[in-house]
């Protein structure tokens, strides 16, 4: 019974593309693709239908289907297209079929229902399994690059090291922060390390711990933790939710902290004076002209 | 009295906090709250939260703008089915803490706020309400 239906449908292919292309058209107003223009539409209209064909003459053909569904996910098109698509060639290849048909009873409809369904099914499933591959393809990449970005530690000179943290602080984060601050103050052999919380949105007592730990581990260590970027804001919830802050430096900013690291490992800036004679001399010369 | 429409967050996991912090910073925007008090009820629903996360199997946290004649303010309304909690004095305790953490949190948050109300039930759950007014 399948191959009869199957003839049915690829003898009158013409008829049913016909037919398909024009619903689609009409539901092109109402949906998705304001932004698509006619001509890609259409041709992309083509190539679906095409595919949808090729699939059920060969049964299970899925290099063109992949090629089809990487490049709709490229030009940003929804699964949507494609599952409404697919839904309006049932229903229209039933429709067709049943004009068709001579006698029509329970059985034949039954059978007819299950084989265009049979055709249908593993072209949606595909489809959506690359569409949803390529979002967990997303998803795990940009995992990958925030847990880059979580914990970054800067060697700035030696001996001296910040970690410029950006963003919310859960317990994960919390954990790779102060992982890489103890690899970190060992590879670079690191006196202070400055942790600036300028980018972090709320310090609760949770961050709060969790950076209390992370100085005192870098204590233990034999190296110094001073804590910088706070803001006046988060200065007054500190106090308010009475943290005690006051076991290591803090400064309000990269800077300030920055020139007591300097002064912690025996150093300071010295103004070199070479700068503003060469700013005489180009002056000079600029008034000789 | 006029009330806004009540818009809740459910806390299942440690995101949901974040989740809970942002609608609460909206709303106190929107009720006219400066930086700095903004960041106290961040911090206040942080804590509520996470609390909510780590006590119990889940919760929800709501929140909603007070407006009548005298003041301005935004309420906070933590409920939960967690285990409740048996000696209420003893949370408000700085320092006092069951899970490792610096036990600074509602304490903390009665800091932050200008009323606080907590009831708990054993086995039954917590509900915590505080409130902060534009100053």
């Amino acid at each position: 019974m399948d191959n009869k239906f199957k003839e049915i449908v690829l003898e009158n292919s013409d008829t049913i593309v016909q037919k398909w292309l024009d619903e689609i058209d009409a539901a092109k107003n109402g949906n998705y693709s304001v932004s698509i223009s006619d001509e890609l539409f259409e041709s992309t209209n083509r190539e679906f239908v095409n595919i949808i064909f090729s699939s059920i003459k060969d049964q299970g053909e899925t290099k063109n289907l992949k090629e089809f569904a990487e490049k709709l996910i490229n030009l940003g098109w929804q699964v949507s297209y494609i599952t409404d698509g697919l839904q309006v060639f049932r229903r229209v290849t039933i429709d067709f079929i049943l004009s068709q048909s001579d006698q029509i009873d329970t059985k034949y409809i039954s059978e007819l229902l299950q084989s265009v369904d049979g055709w249908v099914e593993p072209v949606i499933r595909q489809f959506v399994n690359e569409y949803s591959g390529n979002w967990e393809n997303i998803v795990s990449l940009q995992r990958v690059a925030l847990q880059e970005l979580s914990a970054p530690l800067i060697p700035v000179i030696d001996n001296i090291t910040v970690m410029p943290l950006i963003g919310t602080i859960d317990t994960e984060r919390a954990k790779l922060i102060m992982e890489e601050l103890l690899e970190g103050v060992i590879k670079h052999n690191s006196e202070v390390v400055l942790i600036d919380i300028t980018g972090v949105p709320v310090v609760d007592t949770m961050v709060a711990h969790h950076i209390i730990q992370a100085a005192e581990a870098v204590r233990l260590i034999g190296a110094t933790c001073i804590l910088v970027g706070i803001r006046p804001e988060i200065a007054q919830t500190i106090v308010n939710l009475g943290i005690d802050l006051g076991k290591f430096p803090t400064k309000s900013s990269l800077r300030k902290g920055f020139i007591k690291a300097l002064e912690i490992t025996g150093r300071r800036i010295v103004d070199s004076g070479k700068k503003d004679d060469a700013m005489e001399e180009l002056i000079d010369s600029l008034g000789g002209e | 009295m006029t009330m806004d429409l009540q818009s809740c967050v459910t806390i299942e996991k440690e995101w949901d906090i974040v989740k809970a912090r942002q609608l609460g910073r909206e709303v106190a925007q929107k009720a006219g709250f400066g930086t700095v008090d903004q960041a106290r009820i961040a911090t206040a629903i942080s804590e509520l939260a996470r609390n909510i996360y780590l006590y119990t199997d889940g919760g929800k946290l709501c929140f909603e703008i007070i407006d009548n004649v005298e003041q301005k303010g935004i309420s906070m309304l933590s409920v939960d089915n967690g285990p409740g909690i048996e000696d209420i004095s003893q949370v408000m305790e700085d320092g006092y803490s069951t899970s490792g953490g610096l036990g600074a949190g509602l304490p903390g948050v009665k800091r932050l706020v200008d009323q606080f109300d907590i009831q708990s039930e054993k086995g039954k759950g917590t509900e915590i309400r505080a409130v902060k007014w534009v100053r």
